[in-house]
């Protein structure tokens, strides 16, 4: 029995990292970019309005993406997973995921989701860096991207870390919202046998599983961190 | 001629002027103080001389070379700028040390990055580099600081800190090295070993520009001394006339709130 669990859970396990691996994947480089976008400091209308009207500053581009953001942010990621799954079909009569596209689809949902998260620490680690670094580096006759790679980058790393390694883990333990579309992740597998066996021990055997991921991602975040640390 | 010529310096922010057309020269070896209330547009004469900011109207001439004129309307490139911008040096009020490199670091890093655009760098790198090293090392133990050097910002005092900016604004031997209240943000019993610091660099007749609320220290160091009010220079003069015989009203004014 024990072997049966064993190896049910790891198929489990198996789906469960599929989904933290593409989330990653996708959502680091992405969120990077809504961050941009999110600091986008296009204002078309300042050329055509006066300083005192309410259009002058307004930059349409940043208050686009920081509205998606906000619904994202502000809405459950098992909401979005279930419109975005179920969406189409109802809406379209044409289930766009087909069979094998449940994964696909929960793979998009996620990222959707995570890349907001992660644009929002972005932003924290690249304004976070005080504006004199850059100065000081350009009265210092250094170009642009000197001051990126050279000053701000590693700054804006030692920033980021902390708050990345949280949300990190807190999509490991996301990925059991995948079993909302019948995707067979962890806990699944494990409810599975309280169900036909009527036996509760799998399911907190899964919860070894959820430790060990957890345990090795804060033993790698801590040691980025401690690598970090002697600056301030 | 005079090592810095600005003329007619103009530079609004939404609409209101903060530097309404100055104008003034800095021969070299001179240490010129720059006094004046809060708001009255000292931090912003310069950012503008550093390219921080640009002015709206105005010419800066350094050794009678244009490096800023407002009316002229073709951009300038990326690397002009910069090229300008390095007869300038800048110390903050807040030092801006860059926190991940040690004090030796801080003080050689722009001048090796700037050695990568030597035409015989790839040729001469060895020596290039050992001559930037020394010549940081010595800056360094002429702060004061020579035991210092592997140690990284957090772990030096505000005003161990700022004598680094000192030393790597000085690096790049800028030919006017500016000062923006280089003490203000130190404890009160630091604040003389810095005053000390640029007081030798004045004795060794750096061209130096100082905003400085320190008023004995402005008198002491300084061979020019200009009041700063709403934007103009309403007087300037060597410091003895200044803080002994100030012909504006205004001017004492500021001065008496000084002693009390
Ligand atoms: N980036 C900016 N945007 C808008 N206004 C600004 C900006 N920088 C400066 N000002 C305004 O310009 C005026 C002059 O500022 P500045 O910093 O040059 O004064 P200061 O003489 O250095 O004062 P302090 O002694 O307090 O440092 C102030 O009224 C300030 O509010
Ligand atoms: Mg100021």
């Amino acid at each position: 029995m024990f072997l049966t669990v064993t190896i049910s859970l790891i198929r489990g396990l198996g789906e469960a990292m599929k989904l933290f691996g593409f989330t990653l994947l996708f959502s680091l480089p992405i969120g990077l970019i809504i961050a941009f976008g999110a600091m986008n400091k296009w204002a078309p209308f300042s050329r055509f309005v006066s300083k005192e009207s309410k259009l002058y500053g307004f930059r349409p581009i940043s208050a686009f993406i920081n509205f998606l953001v906000w619904i994202i942010r502000g809405t459950p990621l098992m909401l979005q997973l279930i419109v975005i799954y179920y969406g189409p079909g109802i809406w379209f009569d044409n289930n766009i995921w087909g069979n094998g596209g449940r994964m696909t689809a929960c793979v998009i949902a996620f990222v959707i989701n995570y890349s907001c998260y992660f644009s929002v620490i972005y932003r924290g680690g690249i304004e976070g860096v005080p504006v004199g670094q850059t100065e000081a580096g350009l009265v210092l006759g250094m170009t642009k991207s000197q001051i990126f790679f050279k000053v701000t980058l590693l700054q804006m790393i030692k920033r980021i870390v902390p708050p990345m390694s949280n949300e990190i883990i807190t999509l490991v333990k996301d990925t059991s919202i995948a079993r909302i579309i019948a995707i067979s992740e962890l806990i699944k597998a494990g409810e599975s046998f309280m169900k036909s066996d009527g036996i509760t021990w799998p399911l907190f055997y899964t919860a070894v599983f959820y430790l060990l991921i957890v345990g090795i991602l804060t033993l790698l975040f801590s040691y980025a961190e401690r690598k970090l640390s002697y600056f301030r | 001629m005079s090592v810095l010529e600005v003329k007619n310096l103009r530079k609004s922010y939404n609409g209101s002027e903060v530097l309404k057309g100055l104008d003034f020269s800095l021969e070299k070896g001179e240490a010129l103080s720059i006094i004046g209330s809060s708001g009255s547009g000292k931090t912003t004469v310069l950012r503008c001389l550093n390219f921080l900011e640009t002015p709206d109207e105005g010419i800066m001439k350094v050794n009678g070379k244009t490096v800023f004129d407002a009316s002229d309307k073709t951009k300038k490139s990326d690397s002009e700028i910069r090229r300008n911008r390095l007869h300038f040096g800048y110390v903050f009020q807040n030092f801006n040390l860059f926190p991940q490199y040690t004090a030796l670091e801080n003080i050689k890093l722009a001048g090796e990055l700037l050695a990568k655009e030597r035409p015989d760098y790839s040729a001469n790198r060895k020596n290039i580099l050992e001559e930037i090293e020394a010549n940081a090392i010595d800056l360094l133990s002429q702060m004061g600081l020579s035991d210092r050097a592997d140690h990284y910002p957090h772990q030096l005092s505000g005003g161990q800190q700022q004598r680094v900016a000192i030393a790597r604004a000085l690096a790049l031997s800028p030919d006017i090295l500016c000062f923006d209240e280089p003490t203000s943000a130190l404890d009160p019993e630091l604040t003389g070993e810095v005053l000390r610091v640029i007081k030798s660099l004045a004795d060794k007749h750096t061209t130096m520009i100082i905003i400085t609320h320190e008023m004995k220290f402005a008198h002491d160091v300084s061979s020019r001394v200009m009041f700063l009010d709403h934007g103009s220079i309403l007087e300037q003069g060597t410091p003895d006339e200044i803080f002994l015989n100030p012909k504006e009203e205004r001017t004492r004014q500021f001065l008496s709130s000084y002693q009390k």
